[in-house]
């Protein structure tokens, strides 16, 4: 069978780029340029070279910012997984109950960030919340206003009911995917549950992890509004994270030479980490 | 259109070379499609893959260089240029 090579489909390709060039590329080179000068208004900026990168990568500040975003991704990522890995093993296969669960896992996926962080601060107050006013019941001294701890656990608690669900429902597919043959297989081999979960389950399990891990470090990391109206990045500065921080530089005091600089090391942050996720994964994919 | 944006020459260049490395890139990859192969990496990768990892560790390292030492940025690009072709050919 002749195979006819034509190239003229990749003018198909054409909108999507058009597309893409205004949603990210320009913008993303308009940053560049920001970055490289001192912006006072329309018209008055100056060329200020590397100068701002300089700045902030001696801002302690910001170095601090960073570490406790690290700190915040790296915690929502070791509970948030096995936790929803769990709860997708748990779930029933079919039937009514099976559609119940899954409506009630999509609840806190479908509610707005912003009225995700006003819930948990009235459910954390310890006059009028549920949780708040339990926990001081229960003789614990808790007060995410006044306490970095609380506030902690308080920000992680949230983003956990908020996002777990999400890596539930991927790993929920992923399981529903996998054909019955294999547990008939494991079956007769008389496997027990958890070598049916380490040999089978995990393994088919993937690549649907991998878009979860991938999903979930962006969206931990890049977290904004969640802590900012449940907190407001406080006590002090112990939950402000590096969004809250940029925003803070960019719109509050429009130091946008500085906020551009920074945003392009954050963005560089975030490539780094989200290639390495998706080399070592995939390789690990194809090592067996 | 482009006045108010206040576009400055240096980024300017930089774009004008980030794109025509693609072009080359491009071009190259259509004159002799490449394959995946293991260098000095310990991944198998592709040319435009060696490619990505380049441009990240220059970026990485230009912002090392800003920061940790006083050195003069032109020193960092050198060095980038001479490891992106390293990269490029035995990577």
């Amino acid at each position: 069978m002749n195979k006819v090579s034509n190239n003229k489909a990749w003018w198909l390709v054409l909108p999507v780029f058009i597309l893409v060039a205004f949603s990210a590329l320009i913008p993303l080179m308009t940053v560049v340029n920001y970055s490289v000068q001192d912006i006072f208004g329309p018209g008055q900026a100056y060329f200020v070279g590397t100068e701002w990168f300089e700045e902030i990568l001696g801002d302690e500040r910001l170095q601090d910012s960073l570490g406790r975003q690290f700190l915040f991704s790296a915690a929502v990522l070791l509970i948030q997984i096995p936790l929803g890995i769990g709860i997708a093993l748990m779930m029933p296969t079919r039937g009514k109950r099976a559609s119940v669960c899954l409506i009630m896992l999509a609840i806190p996926l479908l509610i707005p960030w912003n009225v995700v962080g006003t819930i948990w601060q009235i459910f954390g107050r310890g006059d009028i919340g549920l949780f708040g006013w339990g926990l001081n019941q229960l003789g614990f001294d808790y007060n995410y206003t006044a306490n970095t701890g609380d506030a902690w656990a308080t920000v992680l608690l949230m983003d956990v009911w908020h996002w777990t669900p999400l890596v539930a429902l991927l790993c929920y597919s992923g399981l529903k995917a996998i054909p019955e043959a294999f547990y008939q297989a494991a079956e007769i081999d008389r496997a027990s549950k958890w070598a049916i979960f380490r040999y089978i389950q995990l393994p088919r399990l993937k690549s649907v992890l991998v878009i979860a891990v991938l999903l979930r470090f962006m969206d931990s990391f890049m977290i904004y509004t969640e802590p900012f109206v449940l907190t407001g990045g406080g006590p002090g500065s112990s939950t402000t994270f590096l969004s809250q921080t940029l925003t803070t530089m960019a719109i509050g005091q429009f130091d946008i030479g500085r906020a551009a600089a920074f945003s392009l090391i954050y963005f560089l942050i975030v490539l780094l980490v989200s290639w390495l996720f998706f080399t070592a994964i995939t390789h690990l994919d194809k090592q067996k | 259109m482009i006045a108010w944006m206040n576009w400055t020459l240096p980024v300017a260049i930089f774009f004008s070379v980030i794109a025509a490395i693609l072009l080359v890139m491009t071009v190259y990859e259509v004159v002799s499609p490449c394959t995946e192969r293991k260098g000095f990496l310990p991944i198998a990768t592709t040319r435009g893959d060696r490619l990505f990892i380049g441009l990240l560790t220059s970026a990485y390292l230009n912002l090392t260089f800003l920061g940790l030492t006083e050195l003069s940025l032109w020193i960092a690009l050198a060095v980038s240029v001479a490891w992106v072709a390293i990269l490029l050919r035995w990577g």
